[in-house]
């Protein structure tokens, strides 16, 4: 491959892995980054709305499915939609009263949330990964990276707002005393292991959000990357690599929603659970 | 950002990825969506079948309840008519005895009297007989003959 051939390849890659950043510029003041270095210097204040964009669309369209579905439903045998939705719920109930042993009524629609908000927006992979970049360069912008879970600022979002679920329901259930006791007196209850107790307590429940944001992040990144590869092969030659892991993504598409829906409900199951 | 034949190729492999899912993923989850409105369906169907069975049971149970009943007021009533008959029948039986038995006392009765006064008749007639005899035997004495008639008055 030749140096310049190289160097293209290069910025392929990163520009289909750059998000629509807006943000504070040192130099610029508040605008749009035009590079990923631009995008860089903006730190921490900076939003990419792309990911913003798409992830709250995925979120409308799972509010507005099942609202619809829902609206238009009846007692009787379910038609298309009722019946696919039907299928869904049933299936995040099934899931959710086996995994969660607390009493909650709201932990249900969470795990249902999640797993198909992340569905959708995990889903988007399957688009071909110049579809986004070339239709917004015609409209103008730069940079367009439509999945929102392959961005660490998404899911790591969603692991939070997780997080904070966590703590909200362990103090709830617990409270601070409670909670307080079986951060240090679990695994070993005796006074002495106390400050161990607390550290390996306190580093797995930190460990709980980043797992979650982590993990799926990862796995849509990497499947991103690749995509990314294999697009620039021959364009004769695509299909024959593109299409299989298109088809292996089915699975990693769903695989990973479950997962995040699983451990989230895991997790709050954890916290409602006296010790 | 340049548009090249890349574009084509992941068109391409769309299309591709598209058919294999209209062709080898959809039909089960179809299947799937299918069989359970399927089921929904027969479920739906035997409870209202069921719902419908209830209701004829209860209905003919109610018709039998009825029927039953009002058999057992006929018979009843019928009971009470051939018990009303009996007795009016013992009643008429034990007057037709009674009268009966009456009947026979008072030809019985009858009957004693009339041998009685057969044989009164018979003694009278032999008094009379046996009077008239001391009469033409002894003299005539008109104390002796009144002493006699008084006497002959007072055996009758």
């Amino acid at each position: 491959m030749a140096a310049g051939n190289e160097v293209s390849t290069t910025y392929y890659i990163q520009h289909h892995l750059q998000n629509l950043t807006f943000g504070h510029h040192p130099v610029n003041g508040w605008s749009l980054a035009h590079s990923a270095e631009e995008a860089v210097e903006m730190g921490f204040w900076a939003i990419h709305l792309d990911t913003m964009g798409w992830s709250i669309a995925m979120g409308l369209l799972f509010i507005w499915l099942f609202r619809k579905a829902g609206k238009a439903a009846t007692t009787g045998v379910p038609g298309g939609l009722q019946n696919a939705v039907e299928m869904v719920v049933e299936f995040i109930e099934n899931l959710t009263r086996s995994t969660f042993h607390g009493r909650n009524p709201h932990i249900a629609p969470l795990a249902l949330t999640l797993f198909v908000w992340i569905l959708f927006m995990n889903a988007l992979k399957i688009l071909p990964v110049d579809y986004g970049p070339v239709l917004f360069s015609k409209l103008g912008v730069d940079y367009m990276k439509i999945v929102p879970t392959t961005d660490v600022n998404a899911t790591l979002g969603m692991a939070l707002g997780v997080f904070g679920l966590i703590l909200y329901y362990n103090f709830k259930v617990k409270g601070v005393g409670g909670f307080a006791r079986e951060l240090s007196l679990t695994p070993f209850n005796h006074w002495a292991l106390i400050p161990f107790n607390l550290v390996l307590e306190i580093v797995s429940l930190l460990v709980k959000p980043f797992s979650l944001a982590m993990r799926l992040f990862g796995n849509m990144f990497a499947g991103e990357v690749i995509f990314i590869l294999i697009a620039m092969l021959p364009f004769w030659a695509i299909w024959i690599l593109d299409v299989p892991w298109a088809i292996f993504h089915i699975l990693v598409v769903t695989l990973q929603a479950f997962i995040f829906t699983v451990l989230t409900v895991v997790y709050l199951s954890a916290a409602h659970e006296h010790h | 950002m340049n548009i090249n034949m890349t574009l084509i190729g992941q068109t391409i492999a769309f299309a591709i990825f598209v058919w294999f899912c209209i062709k080898y993923v959809w039909p089960p989850i179809s299947n799937a969506l299918n069989e359970r409105q399927k089921k929904i369906a027969d479920g739906l169907d035997a409870a209202s079948r069921a719902t419908r069975d209830l209701e004829l049971a209860q209905e003919r149970a109610e018709q039998t309840l009825r029927e039953s009943k009002e058999q057992a007021s006929q018979i009843l009533e019928q009971a009470n008519k051939r018990s009303a008959q009996m007795i009016e029948e013992a009643r008429e039986q034990a007057r037709a005895e009674g009268e009966r038995l009456m009947a026979g006392a008072r030809s019985e009765i009858e009957l004693e009297v009339n041998r009685a006064k057969e044989e009164l008749r018979a003694q009278v007639s032999h008094l009379a007989i046996v009077g008239a005899e001391r009469v033409l035997e002894a003299s005539v004495d008109e104390k002796a003959h009144r002493e006699l008639l008084d006497k002959l008055a007072a055996e009758l």
